[in-house]
């Protein structure tokens, strides 16, 4: 089977001024399908640009990308905008939810985007918050939740258009350790249950010891260990 | 659909700052109504005017009186239709605060002159039988109580002595833009009166209305008129009404102008005010519109977002104006001496202007906002704290 990612020899630096900030170095590995990796490393280690690139919100300045059959690198705007709705769930560290907007109206935003009905969004969004457990939470606004259930709201959001890969950047960076517990296990469980590719940032040894493949990346390079 | 709820939702988010712009908008829009009105009422009269009319006064000013002889001579003239003619009489009524136009006029040819003043036919036979008559119009019957009968005292000045008028009709202004205070009364009472007590002034006309069958004709046929009085004592000095009405407005033509460009200096206050509100909320909102990028939410997704919120601001905030403008131009209408703008309401083009200068900032104020959101790459979007 086709590995879900391939990367192949990515560089990407960032300029600051005229200073070139150099922050990935000739990066290249693949993730086969229904994997769970964990990306960890230093702060300041190149692990959300490479995740980003994954995602197809940022670019490299060299090499190639293919995600989810696509080469990414070579969309247009429009287009890789298209593809990240079909193809990817984001879960950020500071779950970045619309505070105007209740949990149920933060899962259906990305299916705004999609042809389907309101009953179908409706059932959609009630089946993502269920396998979440916050089906009772529904009409909850964002600061009316705690941490750990904004994060799941935040993490149904991202399977509700059930995308072919979900990337988490230290989803449980700010969570106290129960509520990344909670986390971890649904992750584990979308992982093995729902068959979902995961790539996971994180600091955390006992988030990494979900993941199947930890990869360190140290100075924008894989380190051996 | 859905947008319009997020929308929404995102201009009700910070709720007195929301409250504080629609009021501004308001305000500014209400005194964009005001300041247009005053402006659109100054020249009414212009507006009003006839094109195939036009006026003949003394050359050096319109305070010396012309030779009543001069209406036989026009006449005469070719493509000259009818010749009337009017003295300002002004006088005290009352006291003098109470201010409205006073007119010796030609009885027999001046409502034929001026169809855009309706008199009853009946009504306009009884003014012409009597010598002491006088028209009044539907404005003054609403502030007066004048009615059919009534005799109306006036202290004289220009022409001094006390005259009594009795009220034989009532004129309806025949549109909007017609004056309904005017007083009219019997040239030719005014001139018996003066053979008797002053005759050096009877045989004194103020200015000649002029009807021609041919607006096109109007410079030849004034060129004639002027040229007929050349080197006389009273040379004259002949005009469209139009031109007669503007040259009338040019003292005041400053502050007017000025009102004008004020009202437009509010436009520009206004769409700071919104501009600054949108800036504030994109900015705060960096990282979220990052985020709805991430989600595969387009460009146009972004500017229907940010362009949406910014035109339900300004539009609300424009209708309310407008809204309110109403009874606030009825209030300032109420404060001001009568008289002074006998035509006074707020126009359609007013109205026109003012939303679609509120539309107008809405877009402007948002054009800022969606080009930073548009530039400001995800990434970069995701990283801004705020
Ligand atoms: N948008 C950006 N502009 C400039 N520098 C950036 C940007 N994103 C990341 N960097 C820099 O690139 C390096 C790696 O950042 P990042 O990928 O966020 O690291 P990590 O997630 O491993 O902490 C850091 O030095 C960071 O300051
Ligand atoms: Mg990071």
């Amino acid at each position: 089977m086709d590995p879900i990612i391939r990367v192949h020899s990515v560089s990407k630096s960032y300029w600051r001024d005229s200073f070139e900030i150099p922050v990935l170095n000739n990066i290249s590995f693949d993730v086969p399908g229904g994997e769970f990796l964990a990306l960890m490393g230093p702060s300041g280690s190149g692990k959300t640009t490479l995740l980003n690139l994954i995602a197809g919100i940022d670019r490299p300045d060299k090499g190639s990308l293919h995600v989810a059959g696509t080469d990414i690198a070579t969309l247009n705007e429009s287009r890789l905008a298209k593809w990240r709705s079909t193809h990817i769930g984001f879960i950020f560290q500071f779950y970045n939810l619309i505070p105007v907007l209740t949990a149920y109206e933060n899962v259906e935003l990305p299916l705004l985007l999609t042809s389907l009905s309101k009953q179908e969004r409706r059932r959609h969004v009630e089946t993502a918050l269920t396998v979440v457990g916050l089906q009772d939470r529904m009409r909850h606004y964002p600061k009316q939740l705690s941490g750990g259930q904004e994060q799941r709201v935040a993490i149904a959001r991202a399977i509700t258009t059930d995308p072919t890969l979900l990337v988490a950047d230290e989803p449980t960076g700010d969570l106290d350790k129960r509520s990344a517990d909670e986390i971890l296990t649904l992750l584990d469980r979308l992982n093995k249950e729902f068959k979902k590719t995961i790539v996971m940032v994180t600091h955390d040894p006992r988030a990494a010891e979900k993941a199947h493949v930890v990869r360190h990346l140290d100075k924008g390079e894989f380190s051996q260990n | 659909m859905k947008v319009f709820k997020l929308i929404f939702k995102n201009a009700l988010r910070h709720k007195l700052r929301t409250v504080l712009t629609v009021i501004g908008i308001a305000i500014a829009v209400m005194a964009f109504a005001l300041l247009r009105t005053v402006v659109t009422a100054w020249y009414v009269g212009v507006e009003a005017s006839a094109a195939n009319r036009l006026i003949t006064r003394q050359a050096v000013s319109f305070i010396f009186p012309l030779p009543y002889a001069y209406r036989d001579q026009i006449s005469k003239i070719p493509g000259v239709d009818q010749v009337t003619f009017a003295n300002w009489f002004q006088g005290v009524y009352i006291d003098k605060n109470q201010f409205f136009a006073r007119m010796a006029v030609d009885a027999e040819t001046m409502f034929d002159m001026y169809p855009e003043f309706v008199v009853d036919p009946a009504e306009l036979e009884a003014f012409k039988r009597e010598r002491n008559a006088c028209i009044v119009g539907t404005g003054l019957v609403k502030q007066y109580g004048f009615k059919i009968g009534d005799v109306i005292n006036i202290d004289g000045d220009i022409y001094p002595g006390t005259w009594a008028f009795v009220v034989r009709g009532i004129y309806k202004p025949r549109d909007k833009t017609t004056d309904p205070t005017q007083m009219l009364f019997h040239w030719q009472y005014l001139d018996e009166r003066m053979r008797q007590e002053d005759a050096s002034r009877s045989g004194q006309v103020g200015w000649y209305i002029i009807r021609i069958n041919d607006p096109a004709q109007s410079a030849v046929v004034s060129e004639q008129v002027d040229a007929l009085f050349k080197n006389s004592r009273a040379e004259t000095k002949t005009e469209t009404e139009r031109a007669f009405q503007q040259g009338f407005l040019a003292a005041a033509g400053t502050i007017i102008g000025s009102m004008n460009f004020m009202s437009f200096v509010i436009i520009g206050i206004i769409m700071l005010v919104v501009g600054n509100t949108m800036i504030m909320s994109a900015r705060e909102r960096t990282s979220e519109y990052a985020v709805f990028k991430t989600l595969g939410f387009s460009a146009g997704h972004m500017v229907g977002l940010i362009l949406g919120e910014s035109m339900f601001i300004s539009v609300l905030g424009g209708g309310l104006g407008l809204a309110l403008a109403v009874p606030f131009v009825a209030g300032f209408e109420a404060v001001v001496p009568k008289g002074w703008f006998p035509v006074f309401m707020i126009e359609p083009i007013t109205i026109v202007l003012a939303g679609s200068s509120a539309i107008l900032v809405g877009i402007l104020a948002a054009l800022f906002p969606i080009q930073r959101t548009l530039r400001t790459s995800i990434v970069d979007g995701l990283r801004h704290i705020g």
